[in-house]
């Protein structure tokens, strides 16, 4: 299989990304890492006319620490985001999640900034952003605007990134030695989470997300809210599924996924309570 | 468009369609054919080589984007006459049935051995989690790897 008849450009500066963009308007689409859009584009399911190629801007790839905010650069790939010292100490919910993606050879191509902006709500990192509270720095032609991981995506495969925007980099407010968890449930080793729940408590509150529990990333809000009444993990995670739309497909149905929601809940929450913050 | 690739330690200068991915680049251009294309999809795992030292899906990638880049493939993997140690390792503990995976497995394995020279056999298994076996022949292949591995320690 290979894509449809495009356009190659590659862009090797963030500028340079901004103005073929600004050139083709929505003709274009940004390629990172492209193990979710070029899967799209062999089966056609996807046929820009004209691709623009980040994956190498290498002005887009580090992770610096930063006082209480870790950045990192959008095209920072998988690998590079799972065995970095400072995403371990201060994000280690993300590092984690990041090395839960797909394959090593997915992890050696894929980069955080792809896989938030793909807005697939069934993926990994974007769940663990979600729940640290992460923001998202988008540039376009009218400056730079900071858009809150709760606000990022919209629907399925869908997000607030307009044609001529371009996502540099995703802040995450530091949770050093806080507890976390992450579990995914997968039919086989590199599937997407048929159900993945990731957990960050942060100062006495306690955040948490699922993925492909409905068209976008969500948080588990009643989990949420019985944690903060005082409820304990095994009760509050019996609440996971509440207010959640997952959809019943080959893999699960809704009914298992609100069931695996509520026991994976119970089982992160587990993990991050054992660290003991 | 003109793509700048070195393939196993020779340069290549090559003008494909812009639509190319990499495994084409390899086996149709160039006729690498140890490179196979199994599932088509970035599931199996048989079209993994290595770019610029690390592993990836060789059909999940353009080959406009590997400019400027080093790709090596199994045939690029042995000094002269002597077999690398992960093809050796699959040599001594049969780490193959029917062959289909296994430029894909070696590959994927010497980059694994690359970031972790000595994995666990738990290791190993996780590490190759992105390479498929239809003969469901894994035992032998992180047998294997293991093998490999130990010899990487001796030498």
């Amino acid at each position: 299989m290979i894509p449809a008849p495009f356009d190659y450009v590659r862009a090797d500066s963030a500028d340079a990304a901004l103005a073929a963009l600004g050139e083709h308007g929505d003709e274009a689409k940004l390629l990172a890492g492209g193990q979710s859009l070029l899967p799209l584009m062999k089966l056609r399911l996807a046929m820009p006319a004209v691709v623009v190629d980040v994956s190498r801007v290498a002005e887009l790839s580090y992770v610096r620490a930063d006082g209480d905010v870790l950045a990192i650069g959008a095209m920072t790939r998988h690998c590079d985001v799972a065995r970095s010292a400072d995403v371990a100490t201060h994000a280690p919910l993300v590092a984690y999640a990041a090395g839960q993606v797909g394959d090593p050879q997915v992890r050696h191509r894929g980069t955080i900034g792809g896989s938030v902006a793909h807005s697939d709500p069934s993926a990994d990192v974007p769940a663990a952003l979600l729940a640290m509270g992460a923001s998202y720095v988008v540039r376009g032609p009218g400056g730079t605007r900071e858009v809150a991981a709760a606000d990022f995506a919209t629907g399925f495969l869908e997000s607030v990134l307009a044609p001529d925007e371009l996502l540099v980099e995703i802040r995450v407010p530091s949770a050093r030695g806080e507890g976390w968890g992450y579990q995914k449930f997968t039919r086989r080793a590199i599937d997407w989470a048929t159900v993945a729940v990731a957990v960050q408590a942060r100062g006495g509150d306690t955040a948490v997300a699922l993925a492909n529990m409905g068209s976008t990333v969500v948080r588990a809000a009643a989990t949420e809210a019985a944690l903060a009444n005082g409820a304990g993990a095994a009760d509050a995670a019996q609440h996971a599924d509440e207010g959640t739309e997952p959809s019943g497909d080959v893999t699960a149905s809704a009914e298992f996924r609100r069931h695996l929601a509520r026991v994976l809940t119970r089982r992160a929450l587990a993990a991050a309570g054992s660290m003991n913050g | 468009m003109n793509v700048n690739v070195t393939v196993n330690g020779t340069a290549h200068s090559v003008d494909v369609e812009d639509r190319t991915l990499l495994v084409h680049l390899l086996r149709d251009y160039l006729d690498l054919t140890a490179t196979n294309i199994g599932c088509d999809t970035t599931s199996c795992g048989a079209c993994t080589v290595l770019l610029d030292g690390e592993s990836v899906k060789s059909c999940t990638v353009l080959a406009a984007s590997v400019d400027g880049q080093s790709v090596t493939t199994l045939e690029g993997l042995a000094d002269g006459d002597r077999w690398h140690r992960v093809q050796e390792g699959f040599r001594t503990k049969h780490g193959l049935q029917c062959g289909f995976c296994t430029p894909g497995m070696v590959m994927a394995a010497v980059s694994l051995l690359e970031e972790n020279p000595a994995p666990t056999a738990e290791e190993v298994r996780h590490g190759l989690e992105g390479n498929l076996c239809r003969c469901t022949g894994y035992h032998n292949i992180v047998a294997a790897v293991l093998e490999a591995a130990q010899g990487s320690v001796t030498r």
